[in-house]
């Protein structure tokens, strides 16, 4: 099978020394297994997140992805767009779509990237690395090169939003998606199939400015984890994953609880059960350790 | 900027649907919510929101400019996408809150104190500055936005998650002093003013 390759987009978290630096350990592990490349899109820039609109306006944060969507266009010709991020997925396509849906907006862009010499067509399927995984490589695809298999973890599949909504994925419902599911199957996990709070928001970017707030979302999405015996939550967001994993303390105070659930990707889920070590597959990245992925590791 | 709120009321007299179709970002799809109610039940947050969308949809027409615009109420918006999602009409429904929240700061008569208004504001800097999140300096920015006393007291209570995010290689201690961003800043930073003046001069900003 010949190398897949793509223009990626990694986004501001998986950054060294940034919030999601182990997501973009264990894409890397996992996709050396499954024969992808990843071509970084050079000098990219922040996709201005979901709240960039509050000071970007329209024009000013359409023109932050732009200027990613104009590089790629003219490194990366005949390759797809693939983000980790679900925020960076979810602005890039956004702008994509918005700005090819205007003739006028599209006019604005063009003379606005004309200042860096770029320009922007907006024909490249922007993708999540998760429908790489799906459509890409296939659900079988992905299960060949399972060496170990994370047999008898109890995982729960917490899809979130930005993966979910407004865009998705093709095929899944936004009340229920399965996929994340069907990747724990996959890697020989457990899903929880009565996990009730997979598509609950977070709260984002709210788990700065309003945490309290937040921290009703976050309790909620852990309770039904908790309550239906999960060991792991799993996720395809940056934002989700941080959110869910570092307030566990914050939120056993408030709340009177003792969770201490790992809150792991789907990418280390797959790279241990490929064979990485731990170091490969990130785990030392989280902060709520996830023992059993670790074992499982270093056997 | 009141002189720009000044104009705009001048300018739209008692029609502020079309104030709102005019300048707020997909506006145009106000008229067409039918007031089921689907949204503010699918909002993760709206029990804090003073008026959930389809009040605030109602409130446009009915011309509640004031209560509209100086609400907290669209500040309250996590961009879950849940309203997009079910909207049986399928109005853009996020990305109008998102418009008339920035719309209403625009104007300098979004609530001053808003967490989510002044956190976004640091955040915008943040990365049209460099290109790229500063995280540190983002997290540290936020804890001393009420002030030095404030900001230790928050920083104190978070230290324990910033260290182990340090200490797993999620957070650079260094970030405070890096020089983190990309290559093509300058670029970028004219590429935004542009934008932001075409912006400006469409939506009445400019003068």
């Amino acid at each position: 099978m010949a190398t897949k390759q793509y223009s990626f987009y990694p986004g501001c978290s998986s950054e060294r020394k940034a919030s999601a630096a182990n997501y973009m350990t264990s894409v890397e592990s996992m996709c050396k297994t499954l024969d992808i490349q990843l071509n970084e899109i050079p000098d990219w820039n922040c996709c201005a997140a979901s709240i960039g609109y509050a000071e970007g306006g329209e024009l000013p944060r359409h023109t932050m992805n732009a200027r990613n969507i104009a590089i790629s266009e003219k490194e990366h010709p005949d390759q797809d767009i693939v983000a980790t991020c679900a925020a960076c997925w979810l602005g890039t396509r956004e702008t994509q779509e918005r700005v090819v849906h205007s003739g006028e907006l599209l006019a604005d862009i063009n003379s606005i990237l004309s200042e860096a010499g770029l320009k922007m067509e907006g024909k490249k399927p922007i993708r999540h690395m998760v429908e790489v995984l799906i459509e890409d490589i296939g659900y079988d695809g992905l299960k060949k090169p399972v060496k170990k298999p994370l047999e008898g973890i109890k995982i729960a599949g917490y899809v979130g939003c930005q993966t979910n909504r407004p865009f998705g994925v093709v095929g899944e419902s936004f009340e229920n998606p399965k996929y994340l599911d069907k990747m724990v199957e996959i890697v020989g996990a457990e899903p929880l199939d009565k996990y009730d709070q997979k598509v609950t928001c977070c709260g984002g970017a709210l788990a700065f400015s309003e945490p309290d707030k937040a921290y009703v979302q976050i309790n909620k999405i852990l309770e039904s984890a908790y309550d239906h015996g999960a060991e792991m939550v799993v996720t395809p967001c940056p934002v989700c994953q941080m959110n869910v994993e570092v307030y566990q303390d914050m939120i056993n105070k408030k709340f009177n609880k003792k969770y201490k659930i790992p809150v792991v990707y789907y990418s280390q889920l797959m790279a241990v059960a490929y064979g990485a070590n731990a170091k490969e597959a990130g785990l030392d990245g989280n902060i709520i350790r996830a023992t059993k992925l670790e074992q499982i590791a270093s056997k | 900027m009141g002189n720009v709120n000044t104009a705009m009321i001048e300018k739209y007299r008692n029609d502020f649907l079309k104030e709102v179709e005019a300048n707020v970002e997909e506006g145009d799809w106000v008229k067409m919510c039918m007031q089921c109610g689907v949204c503010s039940g699918s909002c993760p947050l709206g029990s804090a929101w003073e008026h959930p969308p389809q009040e605030i949809f109602m409130m446009i027409r009915a011309g509640k400019r004031d209560e509209v615009l100086k609400s907290d109420s669209m500040w309250m918006c996590t961009s879950c996408y849940n309203c997009i999602a079910r909207c049986p009409r399928g109005l853009p429904i996020t990305h109008i809150m998102h418009g008339l929240a920035n719309y209403a700061h625009r104007l300098g008569i979004a609530p001053k104190m808003n967490p989510t208004r002044r956190f976004a504001k640091m955040f915008w800097s943040n990365i049209s500055s460099s290109g790229r999140v500063n995280e540190l300096k983002l997290s540290v920015g936020l804890y001393f936005m009420d002030g030095i006393v404030n900001g230790i007291k928050k920083g104190l209570q978070m230290a324990p998650i910033g260290l182990g995010m340090m200490k797993t290689g999620r957070l650079n201690p260094m970030g405070l002093f890096s020089s983190h961003g990309i290559k093509g800043k300058g670029e970028l930073q004219k590429m935004l003013k542009k934008a932001r003046e075409i912006e400006d001069k469409r939506k009445g900003f400019a003068a």
